[in-house]
């Protein structure tokens, strides 16, 4: 996801900003998860851009995707090389206004940012959970993100926004707790995961489970499994991509050589350019954090888990005004189930607005700077916060 | 506004939930809901158009109308448009049927095709007839549907609704400015307005 934002100190920026930490559920308040499982205590990684009005009232919520973080823009210090991921949506004048709203991103519980997840010390071992960490679904992500806010004594969100699995937690967010979303922004996401989207991340889950140094999840005290969660991110990068991306990014040109090399190094550009990708990736990310991030992925099923495997009845709970964004080239998760939801949504008379964006990125369009994508988010909040405003 | 919806947005009752099918870029809805506090919502298949509809402000779903108004409950709203449509819609029974159902009343305008110019225009060159509203060749044109006002009020009748209000005007199809035509409309009327209602859910009728 962040392999697309690049450099640009001169560029308008929400400035420095820096990562807090907030520990709840506590023993014996551990937070009950969706398979039963306790866990506790739970730290949470989170950032804050913008400044909190006086009835706060102009908060959002920003939610991310698998390999995000709670690093959404901005920089951590004056010679940090790169901004946060969402760079190009997220600060002064963007699509989501920093000198208006107040924008909250935590880390996903489960990951290997800086909230409790895989990679975090055992309490009752000290040693790092690997996979004695419980399976969480996107329903206990935004349980943690709700005790956050509660914390900061944050009541209501004007909006809650998010791409693909950061989509997923919009949705959950709009049916858990329907009386703080004022409005949601879905973009590139889905209701549930169609063979094709779990296939894909079963591919990488068994790419990192298969590397001799996976050693059961126990890798932290010695060699971890790149080779794996680099072959995870390559399958996953591809289907990111769309045909037509990779057409005009790579099309058949070599990489550093005017002829085919009758061997199995990198011979084309996209095998290089896929190498590259996975080799950065291992660097900042944990592969355990990957295969417990996926599963959530897996799992969600708003129908399911909130409507008796109905998504009308599931959207029966939800109150906010919608805005559905999806992306022509999106093969993973297609604009057909952006229209699926919105269909679910019409049935249950919710205020919803839907725009299928022609892009030929693929999936990870959504992360791309797009002006279109920034202005439609940009006055969508616009009317969202004058009715609200007009409203009280 | 264009001049047929200024007429349209007349009839609309204050604080009702509209349906605007083709909505463009949301200029009626916007117009409704700053004046008359409507809840409005359109259903638009261009996405250059979608956005413009969201930069001001209006609730608006892109997809194609005959799709889209299938996913409503009965009576959703007040209200349903279909304005400057109509003539391009491949099974407009159905569509009008469909509409009936989402919606208590149906607005619906059409180009005329029995104004005076393009009854001479086939009488006297034999020619499919191209005007202002119609500029468009046989071969190329969106317009599938050949109506005429007089089409029209036998449909209503026959489909066991009722005309509620009939407003038949000149004008251009992008004309802010228009005139009202009450004699020899079917002849002399580039466009007629239709506010439609099912015969058991309004019983009254009114004829401008």
């Amino acid at each position: 996801m962040s392999e697309y934002i690049e450099h640009n100190h001169n560029g308008i920026s929400v400035g420095l900003v820096e990562k807090k930490f907030y520990t709840l559920a506590g023993p014996p308040d551990e937070l009950v998860l969706a398979s039963g499982a306790r866990l506790g205590p739970i730290t949470v990684a989170y950032e804050t851009m913008g400044t909190l009005n006086g009835d706060k009232s102009n908060v959002i919520l920003v939610t991310h995707a698998l390999s995000g973080d709670s690093h959404v823009a901005g920089y951590y210090s004056a010679d940090d090389p790169k901004p946060g991921w969402w760079d190009t949506m997220v600060g002064p004048g963007k699509g989501i206004d920093t000198d208006r709203y107040f924008v909250i991103c935590s880390n996903v519980l489960g990951g290997c940012m800086g909230t409790t997840g895989p990679s975090s010390p055992n309490p009752a071992t000290g040693c790092p959970y690997g996979l004695d960490f419980p399976v969480v679904t996107i329903g206990d992500m935004v349980k943690v993100q709700k005790a956050l806010l509660d914390h900061l004594g944050i009541t209501k969100l004007l909006a809650v926004v998010g791409g693909s699995i950061g989509g997923m937690q919009v949705i959950e967010w709009t049916i858990s707790y329907p009386e703080m979303v004022a409005s949601a922004i879905l973009m590139a996401t889905t209701t549930r995961h169609s063979a094709l989207a779990i296939a894909f991340n079963e591919i990488g889950r068994q790419a990192i489970m298969s590397d001799p140094n996976f050693n059961k999840g126990n890798y932290y005290s010695g060699p971890k499994p790149d080779l794996g969660l680099a072959l995870a991110r390559m399958v996953g990068h591809v289907t990111y991509l769309s045909d037509e991306a990779m057409r005009s990014k790579f099309g058949r040109r070599l990489q550093d050589r005017d002829n085919l090399a009758f061997d199995f190094d990198a011979n084309f550009q996209v095998e290089s350019y896929l190498r590259y990708q996975g080799s950065k990736f291992v660097q900042r990310f944990d592969a355990n954090s990957f295969l417990y991030i996926s599963k959530a992925a897996d799992y969600f099923d708003v129908g399911l888990q909130h409507g008796h495997d109905s998504e009308v009845d599931a959207f029966a709970k939800a109150t906010a005004k919608i805005f559905v964004i999806s992306f022509s080239s999106d093969w993973l998760y297609p604009t057909y189930q952006s229209r699926d939801m919105v269909k679910a949504m019409k049935k249950n008379g919710l205020d919803v607005s839907f725009c299928e964006i022609e892009a030929k990125c693929g999936h990870d369009a959504f992360l791309l700077p797009n002006e279109r994508q920034s202005t439609l988010i940009n006055r969508f909040l616009n009317r969202v916060s004058e009715e609200e405003h007009d409203a009280l | 506004m264009r001049y047929d919806l200024q007429i349209i947005a007349a009839w609309i009752e204050p604080g009702s939930r509209v349906l605007d099918l083709g909505c463009g870029e949301g200029e009626l809805l916007s117009f409704l809901k700053r004046e008359k506090c409507v809840k409005g919502t359109g259903i638009e298949s261009s996405e250059a158009k979608v956005t413009k509809c969201i930069e001001k402000g209006v609730q608006v779903l892109q997809g194609d109308i005959t799709e889209e108004v299938h996913d409503y409950p009965d009576n959703t709203f007040d209200y349903v448009i279909l304005s400057q449509t109509l003539q391009q819609v491949l099974e407009p029974d159905i569509l009008i049927k469909e509409l009936l159902r989402v919606g208590k009343k149906i607005i619906v305008s059409f180009p005329n095709f029995s104004y005076w110019s393009i009854r001479l225009q086939i009488l006297f060159f034999g020619y499919a007839p191209k005007n202002r509203q119609l500029p468009y060749e046989w071969y190329n044109t969106p317009n599938i549907r050949i109506i005429t006002i007089k089409d029209f009020r036998r449909f209503v009748k026959e489909t066991g609704c009722v005309v509620i209000k009939e407003v038949d005007i000149n004008t251009h199809s992008d004309d802010l400015q228009g005139s009202i035509i009450s004699f020899l409309p079917n002849l002399r009327a580039t466009y007629g307005i239709f506010l439609v209602s099912r015969r058991n859910s309004n019983p009254s009728y009114s004829s401008l």
